[in-house]
């Protein structure tokens, strides 16, 4: 039996790829902001004076480290809800993404914390400036040139595994594959072209976060 | 038939063997299949090795549930019988395959150039060099990736229920509707991924600190 990949019906279904692409970016872009906003407050919970706190972020990040995201989110979509707390399939799979991309980007923006020198915080302090400027200006840039190309390749693994938010029916790229499928009866070459839309969209997203990386950060980042 | 959380937790560890036999497979597959790709990768052919950098880049660059797919899907068209425990042990090697490759690759790159030339300069071809002084020295500073790696490799499979595995967390979306109590389900599910996962993440922790402790790589 000869089998023939057949592609006549890409034409009705630009449209939706399209729609899918733009939910994938979207989700991509708000999880990239939301999750390094967590993981710098984490990061800042870690280093910080009380030991109840650092031991909070240290659970959460190890609670979150060693599970799957997909079960994360199934717990979020579907468990949260006998607690009360609901979420449209949409904001449980921004959630469920923050705090995963938060907990990794915790972990790394902590060694690039750590990797600044301590001279850095008391040349701040010698010019009077006080912690939280110290921090801000001083201590963060520095550390998150160190650590851009770590973090921008947590945010295309996050992307990535976002295929995974169709299970919970956002309208993901991966739900239209799945839809388009169903309608043409050709998944093969459905799940082939989609698969090469997530590896163009990984090597764009590469690139674009290098680009803005050097934009804000100066040259010779990642 | 009434469930109590015993008969939840109970039927969801059962479960996890099969998750754990998945993710040993995985991992003994991927990692054979990863160990040849290095062979090619730092080898000295330069179309096998590009073939390789791109096998890596493919499955590196795209979701793992897309490559499930593609295997559950694909396998029919050359004329195979989808079963989901193949689907998902083959899909998964392929993918650990190419990770390890890249991990490795990275341990062998750190062993300083000098190492190689010493080794041809005893008369060593190209695959002694690599057998007998390189990978010895690279395997030191593998271990603790490769660990983490494995802990990557548990958590993956948990994909494999989209396509049918009855692996933990498949059972746990069929406990789930049976009983309606996603909290527990779900709450059990996770505890139980955590304690297959932290105890190799600490491991794993602990064998990096000592590589730096004794200093890293001899040079």
């Amino acid at each position: 039996m000869e089998y023939h990949l057949e592609f006549g019906w890409l034409a009705d279904s630009l449209v939706a790829i399209a729609n899918g692409v733009v939910i994938t970016v979207g989700l991509t872009v708000a999880t990239a902001i939301l999750g390094i906003g967590v993981s710098i407050l984490g990061a800042a919970g870690r280093r910080s004076g009380r030991a109840w706190l650092r031991g909070l972020v240290a659970g959460y990040v190890e609670l979150i480290r060693n599970t799957p995201f997909i079960v994360q989110m199934f717990f979020i979509f579907f468990g949260l809800p006998s607690l009360g707390i609901r979420f449209n399939a949409l904001a449980a799979a921004v959630l469920a993404m923050t705090v995963n991309l938060g907990a990794y980007g915790t972990e790394i923006m902590r060694a690039g914390l750590d990797a600044v020198p301590p001279g850095q915080r008391e040349a701040g302090r010698a010019l009077g400036m006080h912690g939280a400027s110290i921090f801000l200006l001083i201590v963060l840039p520095q550390a998150l040139r160190n650590i851009f190309p770590a973090l921008a390749s947590q945010i295309v693994i996050t992307m990535l595994e976002s295929a995974v938010v169709s299970q919970i029916a956002v309208r993901d790229l991966t739900y239209e594959a799945d839809l388009i499928q169903s309608r043409t009866f050709r998944a093969f070459e459905t799940y082939l072209l989609i698969t090469f839309i997530y590896l163009a969209l990984s090597v764009a997203l590469r690139r674009t976060l290098r680009t803005i990386g050097r934009g804000l950060l100066g040259k010779g980042v990642g | 038939m009434a469930f109590t959380l015993w008969d939840i937790l109970r039927n969801l560890l059962l479960a996890a063997r099969w998750t754990v036999l998945l993710s040993i497979v995985g991992f003994v597959c991927g990692g054979s299949l990863g160990v040849l790709l290095l062979m090619l990768r730092v080898g000295p052919n330069r179309v096998l090795r590009t073939a390789v950098a791109l096998h890596v880049e493919v499955f590196q660059g795209t979701p793992l549930l897309m490559q499930l797919f593609l295997v559950f899907f694909g396998l029919p068209l050359v004329g195979v019988d989808v079963e989901p425990w193949l689907v998902a042990g083959l899909a998964l090697t392929l993918s650990a395959s190419a990770y390890l490759t890249e991990i490795w690759r990275g341990c062998v790159e750190a062993i300083p150039l000098g190492q190689w030339d010493a080794a041809a300069s005893l008369g060593l071809h190209r695959l002694q060099q690599l057998r007998l002084v390189i990978l010895p020295q690279a395997l030191r500073i593998a271990v603790a990736p490769t660990v983490g790696f494995f802990v990557q490799l548990v958590k993956s499979t948990a994909l494999t229920s989209i396509i049918g595995f009855d692996e933990l967390l498949k059972t746990a979306n069929v406990i789930n509707n049976a009983t309606f109590e996603p909290f527990t389900v779900y709450g059990v599910v996770a505890l139980i991924y955590f304690a297959l996962c932290f105890p190799l993440s600490s491991c794993a922790r602990l064998l990096e600190r000592r590589l730096q402790g004794s200093g890293g790589l001899a040079t």
